[in-house]
């Protein structure tokens, strides 16, 4: 046992070397300057990266983290400080990205009691945490340092908020800096053993299945399972298609990938979907998105949900099959088991909906997102980290940028955050600082947190900032025309500043996209150019909409592949959102 | 969707930690689910502590409430004693506006349920009672004809019954 002197804050920032913490993305205040100050007298190799507003620096450690699979810091005041990361929190949760948050608190005598800048961010953020810690001794500071890292980057991982009053990181620490972990409750499930009557089930059923298909999400990225994923695919020669977010866990470009279902995604995943007769999924949460009405998914087919968390067993879909554990070592334990199946008919349907159903748009007359994401897609070659907005742009982001590596697409996927993107890009691009970053943004949530920009542009990070602007909240006024007899409201974003000239004022450099005729020659100058970050504002077409669509709430068999005939009247949605 | 109403008797384990009733409450209210009784007792061993919550709500869908209460940190382990051989105990005490007339009536019924009467007035009787939840609700049955002041109840325990851990 190691008993050393320090204080508080300095045991924070030994606690965190000792987890190999590259980046702390925060924002200073009173009750955190006993950390700061220990930045400084532990002269740590950390890097800090000082934002412009708390819920940027959240969605940075989340974009980080989504780009590398390592954890980073968040690290905010007490009070305003710590409610404005909740929304990044809640993100996070929401798409199981580790994340560490440390909120500075009153001085713990004052708690309860109305302390200026005080706020009960231990229960605030309860719901959206995967645990919280409020410390109440600075000798528990490296164990709990220690068990928020553990917990938040194993199992299912998820963020973990700290809360540190004042005179926690003020006070003397006498304790050990290498305390032991004491979480008995916490099972992850990471290295148990998996069930083997439900591998020989497993197996058995795509044995005897004609047309067998995989469903493959996020859980199978976290779990680095993406090349094992690939193998299976292949050795079965099994189609697979991804969620959103599981965008890379299967290279779209393969000829066995149906790109990714649901909501806006291929009418050929979506139609595979309603004529299987065994649906696989690995690592994915049957997220309403994908389901459309769940009491009628996928009803012809036998259903395996293969999960490492099992509260997500039969919380959507109940089904005939179930495997707790993580992807890799589930698909490995299956590999030995499977063999090639005769799926040349099933795939040969497939490949007719892939020909007669493409996503698709117009190159010509106004300018549209689809046709400048398509032109980003061609030219880096598809070897970009695209990190997207909310909204429309988002969802042709998903259709005409093909994802063939793991940890390519970021996007907020389950909370659905607008002004995720531009913080999640700087985020991506700090943790991978070779790698092309092209952040896909609407107008509206683009200027949620495009204070950023000037965080982007002090450490001259070269990111293609693209603000596909249609003067529109546009996914909500789809809805609106599609469903409301185009009664179009609260969605006008009127007033809209230059973009280029906000750029040029934080010294970005920014092009004018306006004609579809220019689009190659300016993403190319774009692209060329490497002395930081760039903004492109793309002046698009207003009132597009996209396709294809499952209304909220409805089977997938109601699918919409394309606008409905302007006669044709549409029932309100009944799912949410 | 809600249907087949029970009252179910979860018993969770947890780590002794600030905050864990909170996380569990959470879990239990975001899904609609009542909590209608609660007992937390410190274990054998002070690190952990016994909660014996009973809960009102769909039948369906608790199974997920479980599993979700299970995943917690905190919690070690949660499972549902509705079915189960185990013992399951609560108090209850009442107190009855009843002077000389009824008293005799009063304790009849008192001693008829196994109670004790702990308190006695010219005007009132309180009376405490153990036994499994249905043995306290028929008490109080039969105690409306008086005038009942108030009822204070524990909320029940629960035990497995046997050599096995509840």
């Amino acid at each position: 046992m190691e008993k050393i002197t320090m204080d508080g804050g300095q045991a924070i920032m030994k606690s965190l070397e000792a987890e190999g913490v590259e980046y702390i993305f925060g924002y200073s205040g009173g009750s955190v300057i006993p950390i700061f100050d220990a930045m400084m007298t532990t002269n740590t190799n950390i890097k800090f990266v000082l934002v412009r507003h708390e819920q940027g620096a959240a969605h940075m450690a989340d974009g980080y983290a989504r780009a590398t699979g390592k954890p980073a810091v968040v690290l905010v005041t007490s009070g305003p400080g710590a409610t404005n990361v909740i929304t990044g929190i809640m993100t996070a949760h929401m798409d199981s990205v580790p994340m560490i948050c440390l909120t500075g608190q009153s001085v713990s005598w004052m708690i309860g009691k109305d302390a200026f800048q005080e706020a009960d961010i231990f229960d605030i953020s309860m719901p959206v945490v995967k645990h919280s810690y409020l410390l109440s001794s600075p000798n528990d500071i490296p164990r709990t340092i220690r068990e928020a890292f553990h917990i938040a980057t194993t199992g299912r991982p998820g963020p973990v908020l700290i809360d540190v009053p004042k005179d926690m990181s003020a006070g003397p620490m006498t304790g050990d800096l290498h305390a032991e972990m004491d979480i008995p409750g916490y099972q992850t499930h990471e290295n148990g053993e998996i069930n083997a009557e439900h591998i020989s089930d497993i197996a058995e059923a795509l044995s005897t299945s004609k047309k067998p298909l995989f469903l493959v999400g996020h859980g199978v990225m976290i779990s680095g399972a993406q090349d094992a994923m690939r193998e299976f695919a292949e050795k079965l020669n099994v189609p697979v298609t991804t969620t959103l977010l599981g965008k890379g866990a299967f290279p779209e470009t393969h000829e066995l990938s149906l790109g990714w279902l649901g909501m806006h995604g291929s009418a050929y995943a979506n139609k595979a979907i309603c004529d299987c007769d065994l649906l696989v999924n690995i690592g994915s949460r049957f997220d309403d998105r994908i389901l459309g009405d769940p009491s009628k998914f996928c009803k012809q087919a036998k259903i395996i949900h293969v999960d490492i968390d099992p509260s997500e067993i039969g919380k959507m879909i109940q089904p005939d099959i179930h495997c707790i554990g993580d992807a890799l070592k589930v698909i490995n334990a299956l590999m030995p088991h499977v063999s090639e199946l005769n799926t040349t008919e099933w795939l040969r349907k497939l490949d007719g909906w892939k020909e007669k159903f493409p996503f698709k748009f117009k190159r010509q007359g106004e300018l549209k997102m689809q046709h400048v994401i398509d032109e980003f897609y061609k030219l880096s070659e598809g070897n970009a980290v695209v990190v997207t907005d909310v909204g429309q742009h988002q969802m042709w982001a998903g259709q005409f940028y093909k994802t063939d590596h793991a940890n390519n697409f970021l996007s907020s996927g389950g909370a659905g955050t607008m002004g995720f993107g531009l913080p999640a890009a700087i985020g991506a691009q700090f943790g991978r600082p070779d790698d092309l970053v092209i952040c896909f943004c609407g107008d509206g949530g683009f200027q949620m947190t495009l204070f950023e920009l000037a965080t982007a542009a002090i450490h001259k990070l070269p990111i293609k900032i693209v603000v596909l602007n249609n003067h529109y909240l546009g996914m909500v006024r789809q809805w609106q025309e599609l469903f409301y007899e185009d009664r179009t409201h609260g969605v006008d974003l009127e007033g809209n500043p230059d973009f280029v000239k906000l750029a040029e004022s934080y010294g970005i450099k920014g092009f004018n996209l306006r004609r579809s005729g220019d689009v190659r020659r300016i993403i190319n100058a774009a692209l060329d150019y490497n002395e930081g970050p760039c903004l492109i504002n793309c002046e698009c077409e207003k009132t597009d909409n996209v396709f294809p669509m499952i209304p909220a709430g409805k089977p997938i068999e109601d699918m919409l592949i394309e606008a409905p005939k302007p006669h044709v009247k549409l029932e309100k949605p009944t799912g949410s959102t | 969707m809600i249907n087949s109403k029970t009252t179910h008797t979860l018993s969770v384990y947890v780590s002794n930690k600030p905050g864990v009733l909170a996380r569990i409450a959470q879990t239990f209210s975001r899904r609609g689910y009542n909590v209608e009784s609660l007992v937390v007792s410190p274990a054998i061993d002070g690190n952990f502590s016994r909660m014996t919550i009973g809960v009102s709500g769909a039948t369906e869908g608790l199974d997920q409430i479980i599993k979700q209460v299970s995943k917690l940190i905190d919690v070690l382990h949660c499972s549902d004693h509705t079915f189960d051989d185990a013992v399951t105990k609560e108090m209850g005490l009442v107190k009855i506006a009843v002077g000389s007339e009824g008293r005799g009536e009063a304790l009849q019924i008192a001693e008829h349920f196994g109670c004790k009467a702990v308190d006695l007035t010219e005007k009132s009787i309180m009376l405490q009672v153990v036994g499994d939840p249905d043995k306290i609700d028929a008490l109080m049955g039969m105690l409306q004809k008086f005038k009942i002041i108030e009822i204070v109840r524990t909320g029940k325990v629960v035990m497995s019954r046997g050599i096995e851990t509840t």
